[in-house]
């Protein structure tokens, strides 16, 4: 599992191996060289032994060689660096367009079925993570033990019975680091699910704050944060506490390494048992054991890191392993400038298979025709729209425009051949000239401007700070519900296809705006195949025909006179508007 | 920051004997290469066997004093730093609970939280820091450079100028690539914005098939943040190779130059040892300096963000003195009385309302409505006091709505606000927030009242069932429901519905006005509306457009008079329902 995760993402940095293996060569360069270092400035000091025995020319050629050391050292220590980056940020680069550019392709199950912060949240968090735990993660641990191989190598070329002994005492911080990691380990996770809920709290309490006031809830809500909060420093007392213990405990042992050092080589340099020592090997070898250390006391972190890399990466892998939407059959066919005669034949569609939504539907929309779908809020209006448009596809049976069925003809060209203003409207972070041409990039300013008008959009363009170079904000915060409405109906005009999808508005938009779009609906309707998401009952009473859903399923089907003769659930609906009315006002 | 150093002040011995403790720590520390030094010149020079040993467990148990002494620091770092995150947290909460309205809009809701909790860790790390690192680190780069001097000051001039170097360098590559790293987390943001905006658009995206401009506007985002991070990748680069490069450099001066000073006898062989070795040593302490530099500066930052909050003065206040009393109705006077009342948000000349007289009485029912931004919800948050009228008064029971207590004048009046929230617990401690000892009976009534009955009826574990947060396993219309309920336990001798039923379905809606008439009929209730079915049939209308009154007066009157209601009407009702 972890091999193969390790794999792939090898696999992702192969256009920049060069680079991951410049990187590696100059890690042992620099490291082999400033090993070097201590062991130069070792001879140097046994050149000076005291007072009138100072060799300051045997001294000249081992400094001029410590100089050209540190200074190529240092050179690859940098160009090491710039490697790591190139690699590690290219390959980020690469692995968030390849997981947008696999989102691009996943159908829209996919993408209606997850929720869209998490997505984000891969391309963004994940990835990051990848790239600092995983690469980065990575190559200190290569240089880790590249250290400590050099290290050991110099240490036991200088003298094996102290490299024996730092050797086996060194470890001694790795077992406490672990120790205590494990210990506040647990005083973490307390704490973040205390942090965690005090966030939630604060977050619902600050949220709802108009109605902590009204119901005066204040000093109830601050009895229970005060709770929660005296929760949290216990907890988070502790776990800094024992977090904090990792950093004088590791020090300690290297204290006890370097004592070690010092007495037992003071030992060897007197007695020359096992092998005479000078005053400078000492001198380095408290350096080599100094280095030799430090890789064991941040093993702990980088294994951490790498361990949330890996989760990280598997989440990546999750999304680039789905599976894609079916590309369009090599035959299909493009469909242009269509009558807009729909015809949907015995269809059934369900979002999972154990629930039945759509049985046997059947529709005959000639060009020109107007369909209105009818029913409670959540009742599954999409759902038609989404198989008109080919979002998804029908379990059985099919779904044809000007008899050409919907599965044998490219998705482009099917969608284009819809106009879709949905009560959701869809802006993008750009100017509002950009936002109406979107669907014909090359259109002149005239055609801008006359789509603009015909949708009722012109007057209040111009009223906006910059006229139509205005750049909408990133949620459209700066225009109003009704105003962006206005400007995907301008966009719909711009292009002028043959069919239309409507999504009539329920109550958020004020008056003069809405009687606005009725407008440019009415206009936009005239000679198009139309399907509307209808709230309005002139509307409804003004369609061809009129779909009625409940609960995911078309329920009934028919024109308005046809169905009150019915006396059915839209019989209903319409009767218990107007009954409701009628009563209110005898209560009254 | 200082002014928040009130906050340290409960501390005052942890923040003292830290810092003290951590002192020792270091000063054995700087004892160290001294100690090993004589063990080299006495013991090895002179062959003194013993004296090696006796020195080796000097050494030890300097660390071992020095481990005890860091963990009593340790130990009063965590007890004040988290001390001073929730003291801060408390007041903080308590402080946010005093603001209105204006002042929780000013901040955002995400900003307030962000402050409570990332701020206020920022600042705790910062407290942590300042009792463990901010006079070690310091001392320890300063005390190499002493204890050098003490040793011989020839070789301690090579410190003087080779220590301030290093800090020169890390201060330079430091405070350049800092503010990079705002710059690469905005390059980031705009990776976020663009894929947000192709999935919640991957609708239209496709209906246009744009999936290949999209990705295009994605690899360029991706790019550009990638073409930043390497550059900011090769300047931090330089720390590390540059660092190494002036200490190796000066150790190179030590030894050549401690050789002369050897040579006239001045300094011993271990010496020149230990000089190498405070070098070392002087870099790491420098390198914790320039991270500290860092710390502070971030918590400076959030220093600010916290004082922000702390210090705003809430615009609305409860009247001094007013929490102890209760204030009885003036007989004889309307329930809700607004006389010539403006409102602007920022005090400015553009009013959100403006210049409204109106008088309710109790058993009324008061339609409000109006397009959106028209004044509509600003109007009925004037009564329990989320904003304070800018001009004009506004009465409630005879008495201005400023003398009563907060919780005497909200204590009147049942809020349903316009979205829908219910807050984490269970249906039944929802439905106690208006009060807390209501008497199940006063529960079942209010839910009967809101058509809320069959969303209890519906959970297996009825009152008792659970709440998420924001009320999210409920439907909009249940959770619409519900809030209504909450707003009737206790019976409110005011209900405001702020649109709050635009969830529901006519029948329903319908259903909850009957209900209402008959339950609220000697109180009063106003009903904040963008549909005119719902409000038809109310005993008084209030028009508003863009904030100014265009007309009061019933149904009828208003279809004859009022310009504006008849527009709205015509594009809501059909011709004959209008009529009716």
């Amino acid at each position: 599992m972890r091999r193969s995760v390790l794999k792939r993402l090898l696999h992702y940095t192969r256009p920049y191996a060069g680079f991951l293996l410049g990187s590696f060569l100059c890690a042992v360069v620099q490291i082999s060289l400033s090993l070097y270092g201590p062991v130069l400035v070792g001879q140097a000091i046994d050149c000076a032994l005291g007072q009138g025995s100072v060799d300051h020319a045997a001294m000249i050629p081992t400094l001029a060689l410590l100089a050209g050391t540190i200074a190529v050292s240092a050179a690859f220590q940098w160009l090491m660096a710039y490697c790591n980056n190139k690699v590690t940020y290219s390959t980020a680069r690469d692995l968030r367009v390849m997981t947008y550019r696999k989102l691009n392709r996943m159908p829209l199950k996919y993408i209606d079925g997850h929720a869209h912060g998490d997505l984000i949240s891969r391309i963004v968090n994940d990835v990051d993570q990848v790239a600092d735990g995983l690469l980065q993660g990575i190559t200190q641990l290569f240089t880790g033990v590249v250290t400590i191989v050099g290290t050991l190598l110099f240490m036991l070329y200088i003298s094996p019975v102290i490299a024996l002994v730092v050797v086996l005492v060194t470890p001694l911080s790795l077992f406490v680091a672990s120790f205590i990691a494990k210990m506040s380990h647990r005083m973490f996770v307390e704490q973040q699910a205390a942090q965690g809920e005090l966030s939630g709290f604060v977050e619902e309490m600050v949220s709802g704050q108009k109605i902590v006031k009204t119901f005066h809830y204040e000093n109830r809500a601050e009895e229970q944060f005060r709770a929660i909060n005296a929760r949290l420093y216990r907890c988070g007392e502790k776990a800094q506490f024992y977090s904090s213990l990792s950093n004088p405990s590791t020090r300690f042992v290297n204290g006890i390494v370097s004592t070690a050092v010092v007495v037992i080589g003071s030992l060897c340099a007197i007695t020359g048992v096992p092998a005479p020592l000078t005053v400078g090997n000492i001198s380095s070898f408290l350096q080599y054991a100094n280095q030799y250390t430090k890789p064991f006391n941040e093993i702990t972190a980088v294994i951490t890191q790498i361990q949330t890399a890996f989760a990280s990466a598997q989440r990546l892998f999750q999304v680039l392993d789905e599976q894609e939407e079916q590309p369009d059959a090599p035959d299909a066919q493009v469909l242009r400038d269509c009558r807009g005669d729909v015809s949907v034949q015995g269809l059934y569609f369900s979002y999972q298979p154990d629930t039945r939504l759509i049985e046997d539907w059947n529709l005959e929309a000639k060009s020109g025709q107007r369909i209105a779908i009818v029913g409670p809020t959540g009742c599954g209006k999409t759902t038609v729209i989404n198989l008109l448009m080919r979002f998804y596809d029908a379990d059985r049976g099919r779904i044809a425009v000007d008899g050409a069925d919907i599965r044998g003809v490219t998705r482009s060209s099917l969608r284009s051949q819809y106009g879709m203003v949905l009560q959701d409207t869809w802006l993008f972070n750009g100017t509002v000239r950009e936002n109406i041409a979107y669907g014909r990039p090359g259109a002149t300013e005239e055609q801008v401007l006359a789509a603009a008008k015909a949708a009722h959009a012109h007057s209040f363009i111009m009223r906006l700070p910059d006229g139509y170079d205005t750049m909408i904000a990133e949620d459209g915060g700066n225009l109003s519900q009704g105003q962006r409405q206005l400007l995907c109906i301008a966009r719909v005009m711009l292009v002028d296809p043959p069919m239309l999808i409507l999504d009539e508005a329920t109550s958020s938009i004020d008056t003069r705006t809405e009687i606005r779009i009725q407008r440019a609906f009415a206009k936009m309707m005239e000679g198009r195949t139309s399907f509307i998401v209808a709230h309005r009952l002139s509307t409804i009473k003004g369609a061809d025909r009129i779909l009625v859903m409940d609960q995911g399923h078309i329920i009934e089907q028919g024109r308005h006179e046809e169905l009150l003769a019915k006396g059915g659930f839209y019989a209903n609906l319409y009767n218990s508007q107007f009954a409701a009315e009628e009563q209110a006002e005898t209560g009254a | 920051m200082f002014r928040l150093a009130r906050f340290l002040s409960a501390y005052k011995k942890q923040v003292v004997l830290g810092p003290i403790f951590k002192l020792t720590e270091a000063v054995l520390e700087l004892i160290v290469p001294v100690v090993t030094a004589s063990i080299l010149d006495n013991g090895v020079r002179r062959g003194d066997l013993d004296y090696v040993w006796r020195m080796g467990g000097v050494l030890l148990l300097l660390g071992a004093v020095g481990l005890c002494c860091a963990l009593v620091c340790q130990k009063c770092a965590a007890i004040a730093s988290q001390g001073v995150g929730t003291a801060l947290r408390n007041e903080m909460f308590h402080k946010i609970h005093s603001f209105s309205h204006a002042e929780v809009d000013r901040f955002g809701t995400p900003s307030l939280i962000t402050r409570m909790t990332n701020d206020v860790n920022q600042l705790q790390y910062a407290v942590a820091m300042l009792i463990r690192l901010v006079v070690r680190a310091p001392f320890l780069a300063v005390g190499a450079v002493v204890a050098v001097f003490l040793i011989d000051w020839q070789v301690g001039l090579i410190f003087l100028f080779s220590t301030p170097l290093i800090g020169l360098v890390l201060y330079w590559v430091m405070s350049r690539s800092v503010p990079f790293f705002r710059v690469m987390q905005k390059k980031l943001d705009r990776i976020s914005l663009v894929s947000r905006e192709g999935l919640s658009g991957v609708r239209v995206i496709r209906a246009f098939s744009k999936q290949e401009e999209e990705q295009a506007r994605f690899d360029e985002a991706a790019e550009d943040q990638t073409a930043t991070a390497i550059q900011v990748g090769k300047l931090s680069a330089l720390l590390n190779p540059l660092t190494y490069l002036i200490v190796n450099s000066a150790i190179i001066a030590i030894v050549w130059f401690g050789g002369f000073r050897v040579e006239t006898g001045a300094l011993t062989q271990g010496e020149v040892v230990a000089c190498v070795n405070y070098m070392t040593q002087t870099l790491l302490a420098l390198i914790v300096v320039a991270n500290l530099v860092v710390t502070f500066t971030k918590a400076a930052a959030s220093a600010g963000r916290v004082n922000e909050v702390l210090e705003t003065v809430p615009s609305v206040q409860e009247a001094e003195g007013a929490a102890k009393k209760t204030i009885p109705p003036v007989p004889g006077a309307p329930r809700i009385e607004f006389r010539g009342v403006s409102f602007s948000y920022d005090g400015s000349e553009k009013y959100a309302l403006k210049d409204l007289n109106a008088v309710i009485r109790s058993g009324e029912t008061v339609g409000i409505i109006g397009g959106t931004g028209s004044g509509k919800s600003t109007l009925v948050g004037l009564i329990p006091r989320f904003y304070d009228a800018t001009r004009g008064e506004v009465l409630v029971d005879g008495v201005p709505v400023q003398d009563y207590s907060f919780e005497q004048l909200r204590g009147k009046i049942g809020m349903v606000p316009q979205e829908a929230v219910l807050f984490s617990g269970t249906i039944e401690s929802n439905l106690r927030w208006r009060k807390p000892d209501a008497t199940r009976e006063e529960l079942e009534k209010a839910l009967e009242t809101a058509q809320a009955k069959d969303v209890v009826a519906k959970k297996a574990n009825g009152l008792q069932s659970g709440v998420n947060q924001g009320g999210k396993n409920f439907s909009g219309g249940q959770r619409q429901r519900l809030t209504i309920a909450r707003a009737l336990v206790g019976g409110p001798e005011i209900l405001i519905l702020d649109d709050s039923a635009s969830a529901l379905d006519f029948a329903t809606d319908a259903a909850l006005r009957r209900a209402l008439r008959t339950e609220m009929r000697d109180r009063t209730v106003l009903m904040v509306s963008q549909r005119a079915s719902t409000i038809r049939h109310a005993d008084q209308i209030i028009v508003l457009d863009d904030g100014e009154v265009a007309g009061i007066g019933t149904h009828e009157e208003l279809l004859e008079n009022c310009e504006v209601y008849r527009e709205i009407c015509l594009s809501q009702l059909s011709r004959e329902e209008v009529r009716k």
